[in-house]
């Protein structure tokens, strides 16, 4: 169990490599095989993780440049194992609805690296690691939303591709400061973030070097104003590749805002709570509002993802235990109803080659079972109690609301709006009278699309109604940070913030 | 009059055997040639490596830190490293002249030995710091270099050498103009004692050496493509065969950037804010302005051409910064873009045909590389990881150079250069991007393989796969390397 997190990351690589020699016709059975595989693995690692430690986990470490600090250093903790199991959990079931014929080979030895690198991402203890698998997932994508998206592909993808890019280089330079100070302040030099969390800057590098992460990790979320790739990519991306986009590689972000900004820079953190809860809440409303007025489905759903986003980050930047663990718990319930709504709305658009609203209505009486199942995730978009989406937007918005009244209030107007329009969605596709002779003889969900729907749908429900095994193991990490962000605070701001929050974990 | 008495010892030969040795080559490659004409080229290819091999072991077995030759040869430890650095390049790039197509220089045997003149004139470049034996070594080299571009026969090639030819005389003009200046001033040709010279009179009349620094920054400005003295690189590696363009990509810039490094080094770490700002500027011009006109090539050699001068501007930020970490750095930088700028023109050589049937000027249009990943796989996907590569995406090895350099460049206190750095990297990723677009996202405009298989031959594969694997794979020995090259640089002195 000792090497269980490289098995984890390089296994999918492996298999993709191996993919090139596997047959065309049979690809895509050898990609959901080594999709479960890896799947399995991550459920084991859960199995294996004890949940009552904080810290990291199954930590593995190989010199790799060790006089530049630079090593093979990944662990996991209970903030990046669910995160973790949602990126295997995602692959599979997106492998399972690929319906995409042409180069379908290319397609999913991309999707396992792809894997590879977003699992990376999430164990990488070392910020050069982090860096690498962070960088590395853009190329998949670029392949995938080049080759198989829509008409303005090109344009998109190299959109994504270069605005990430430049956010992540200033985000490099960052990260090379940050190893100098730990070298000044240390006499060696480290890129390994544990011992990043050890480190007590000054003020006004905190606020810099926050900046300079902050946009790598903004442009990837995508915080506005920093958003506009978003549509583009979501409207022109193939199924798959807006499933894994919204599911697991906007979460790189976010989580790169719990695992980076929040414990390396607490004082500057606090400080930026107001700005960032003013973009967050201009994200929300905004995009929200933005969504209402879509005519084409997809958009709808890239622009509420980017609204819920919003969310997540008001509760990260809360700056206690229900707002961070909400939040992380919200990056898991998002990524599930994301995908499924991702692979809801490929399922239509597989049938009638079109996601124009006007195109449809009356949806219900042909397409029984693709209405329920659309309802339910539907549900837990909008965030009604008892589906997942509720658990984690209700802690991350009670979270901000001991920052702020105003914030938790504004942001929760965010979830009457995605109420709003995700409602008028499914009035305007599923009710009504069948007026379009095209929708009358649409076949139902088969098999194929049902196995990966229902099993989402289950998740939904099963984390909406007990939360409790996957928030307990969050709460736990959380709580070691929140700890040592208090004992790392410097400014008198953040001190008091930060004790209220221990007045109140002592109290339990 | 005292007889001086010279002992052989005190000349120590030693350190002139390495390009005694190219060019004992060179001429048996002639003499060989004298005795029987037309020899297929695969044999002059082979005893050019042979000399090349035997090269290496002669500067393997230098002493580091000596000198030799009425003081004149100096063998420090980025001497060292620098001629391990040309006599392996040139042994990878030699092999590229065994294409399957028949190629008008490659039949003639002074093709080969120029090429090893040349070696020879980049070694003496490097292993002095006499300012007259360094613009001997350059001219020897360039001459030979001009002369190679014109073999390849076609009527922009000779264009190509022309501009060359004409370029390099300025330059070498302005190398003596400065030369003579620095003499002047110093009353010595050795850097070291110009360094002690100046040094030791407060660098007075400052506008003269200011003046002498100007006509180095621009004699060395020609030879390492900074802008504004670039102009001539887009059209000589357009005109010069893909190879050529490769090895002048890498070779000559490497002995360029030694003997900046030990020319602006001492004037860096002198009270003269002034080279230090002027070196800011140009490379922040050298890597901005190429990347932007690289935007807009046609021509995936041009664009690459543009691409190598960005790099270069890149790498001269080290010598810049001016720490043992940023020299270092540059090393490291210039090892790790000699395997991939070598696999990507090899790419091009590869793909290289006679006739022009893309585009009636390019030879290598971006059209030309739509939907290559459809016929040909695999060579699709080192391409563009050559390209990822050049783009500084982890975890492919020129990454790794550019973390180091900028990493140097923050340690000194540099942040806003390394800033301009990371946009830079950014701005150019477009440019690679758009070959990789065409290549994986467009569909083919012919299906025909052999037109991309047309000039390939087993030793051109090979040092593709070579190029490829370290590109890949440089992670496991950039930590061995960096010590090596920290090491020699340190014991050196930069």
């Amino acid at each position: 169990m000792d090497h269980i997190l490289s098995l984890l990351v390089f296994f999918p690589a492996l298999a993709g490599m191996l993919g090139f020699i596997v047959k065309k016709e049979n690809i895509k059975v050898y990609g959901i095989t080594v999709a479960a595989i890896e799947f399995i693995l991550s459920l084991i690692l859960w199995l294996v993780f004890d949940p009552a430690n904080g810290g990291f986990q199954f930590v593995e470490f190989i010199p790799l440049i060790p006089d530049y600090g630079i090593n093979y250093y990944v662990g996991v903790d209970g903030i990046a194992l669910f995160i973790i199991i949602l990126s295997t959990f995602i692959t599979l079931i997106g492998l399972i609805s690929l319906n995409i014929e042409k180069n379908l080979k290319n397609m999913i030895i991309s999707l396992l690296f792809l894997e590879m690198t977003m699992v990376g991402v999430f164990v990488a203890l070392d910020a050069v690691v982090f860096y690498i698998f962070w960088e590395l997932s853009l190329v998949p994508m670029l392949y995938i939303i080049g080759y198989w998206g829509g008409e303005l592909r090109v344009y998109a993808a190299i959109k994504f591709f270069l605005y990430t890019f430049f956010g992540s280089l200033i985000m490099l330079v960052g990260m090379l400061f940050l190893a100098y100070l730990y070298y000044v302040a240390t006499g060696t030099i480290s890129f390994a973030i544990p011992d990043w969390h050890r480190l007590i800057l000054p003020y006004n590098y905190q606020i810099w070097l926050f900046l300079a992460f902050f946009l790598g990790m903004a442009i990837k979320v995508p915080m506005f104003p920093f958003h506009t790739w978003l549509p583009y990519a979501h409207g022109q991306a193939p199924t798959i590749g807006s499933v894994i986009l919204a599911a697991v590689l906007l979460k790189m972000g976010t989580y790169g805002f719990v695992r980076f900004l929040l414990p390396i820079f607490p004082d500057a953190s606090v400080t930026m709570i107001a700005p960032i809860a003013f973009l967050s809440i201009i994200m929300v409303i905004y995009t929200a509002m933005v969504a209402y007025a879509q005519e084409d489905m997809k958009q709808v759903i890239a622009y509420s993802s980017i609204s819920h986003m919003g969310v997540i980050v008001l509760g990260t930047f809360a700056m206690n235990v229900e707002g961070i663990a909400g939040s992380i718990f919200l990056m898991i319930s998002h990524g599930i109803v994301s995908g499924a709504l991702f692979m809801l709305v490929g399922n239509i658009y597989d049938r009638r080659h079109t996601k124009l609203l006007s195109e449809f209505g009356g949806l219900a009486a042909v397409m029984p079972k693709y209405a329920t199942i659309f309802g339910i995730v539907l549900m837990a978009s909008v965030g009604l109690p008892l589906t997942i989406g509720f658990v984690g937007e209700f802690l991350s918005l009670m979270g901000i609301y001991k920052i702020s009244a105003a914030y938790a209030f504004l942001g929760g107007t965010g979830i009457i709006l995605g109420a709003a329009y995700m409602l008028r969605v499914y009035k305007l596709a599923f009710f009504g009278p069948l007026t379009n002779e095209k929708n009358r003889n649409l076949p139902d969900l088969n098999w194929k699309e049902l196995t990966s729907l229902v099993s989402l749908v289950a998740v939904i429900v099963w984390l909406g109604v007990n939360p409790n095994p996957v928030l307990k193991p969050i709460n736990t990490s959380v709580e070691n940070m929140l700890h040592l962000m208090q004992k790392k605070a410097i400014t008198k701001e953040a001190k008091e913030i930060f004790a209220h929050n221990k007045v109140k974990l002592e109290a339990k | 009059m005292e007889p001086i008495k010279v002992s052989l010892e005190s000349l120590n030969l030693a350190t002139l055997v390495p390009m005694l040795i190219a060019v004992g080559g060179g001429l048996t490659i002639l003499i060989i040639d004298l005795i029987k004409e037309s020899l297929h080229k695969s044999l002059y290819v082979m005893i050019a490596i042979l000399f090349l091999a035997l090269d290496f072991g002669a500067i393997i077995g230098l002493d580091m830190n000596t000198r030799g030759f009425f003081d004149v040869m100096f063998v420090d430890g980025i001497a060292y490293l620098s001629q391990i650095i040309i006599v392996v390049a040139s042994m990878l790039f030699i092999p590229l002249a065994l294409t399957s197509k028949r190629f008008h220089e490659f039949s003639l045997p002074e093709f080969f030995a120029l090429f090893l003149f040349m070696v020879a004139g980049f070694q003496f470049m490097v292993a002095t710091d006499n300012l007259i034996l360094i613009f001997v070594g350059l001219e020897t080299a360039s001459l030979a270099l001009y002369t190679l571009i014109a073999l390849h026969n076609r009527e922009k090639s000779f264009e190509a050498a022309i501009k060359y030819f004409t370029m390099g005389a300025v330059a070498a003009g302005f190398f003596a103009f400065g030369s003579a200046l620095f003499y002047g001033l110093s009353g010595s040709v050795e850097i070291y004692k110009i360094a002690e010279v100046l040094a030791a009179r407060g660098y007075e009349p400052i506008w003269v050496v200011l003046l002498a620094t100007s006509f180095m920054i621009a004699a060395l400005g020609f030879k390492l493509s900074m802008v504004p003295f670039h102009t001539w690189t887009p059209d000589v590696y357009e005109g010069a065969s893909a190879a050529l363009a490769g090895y002048m990509s890498v070779v000559p810039k490497m002995a360029g950037f030694v003997v900046a490094m030990r020319l602006f080094e001492f004037l860096i770490h002198s009270d003269i804010t002034w080279v230090r700002d002027v070196l800011y500027l140009a490379v922040v011009v050298t890597m901005t302005f190429a990347n932007i006109v690289a935007l807009v090539q046609k021509d995936v050699k041009r664009m690459l051409a543009y691409s190598s001068i960005s790099h270069a501007g890149f790498v001269m930020a080290a010598i810049m910064i001016g720490t043992t970490q940023a020299n270092s750095g540059l090393f490291l930088y210039w090892i790790l873009f000699l395997f991939t700028n070598l696999g990507a023109f090899t790419m091009l050589w590869i793909s290289r045909h006679k006739s022009n049937i893309w585009h009636d000027r390019f030879d290598h249009p971006y059209e030309k590389f739509s939907g290559l990943v459809q016929i040909m796989p695999v060579a699709a996907t080192i391409m563009a990881i050559f390209m990822l590569s050049l783009a500084g995406v982890p975890p492919f090895s020129l990454f790794w150079g550019k973390l180091y350099i900028m990493g140097a460049a923050v340690n000194s206190g540099y942040i806003v250069l390394a800033i301009i750095m990371a946009i830079n990297s950014a701005i150019s990723a477009y440019y690679y991007l758009k070959l990789i677009v065409y290549m994986f996202m467009r569909e083919p405009m012919v299906d025909k393989q052999t037109i991309y298989f047309k000039n390939a031959s087993l030793s051109l594969k090979t040092i593709v796969g070579l190029s490829a694997t370290l590109t890949i794979l440089s992670i496991l020995f950039i930590s061995p390397l960096l010590n090596y090259i920290t090491e020699i640089v340190r014991i050196s002195g930069f």
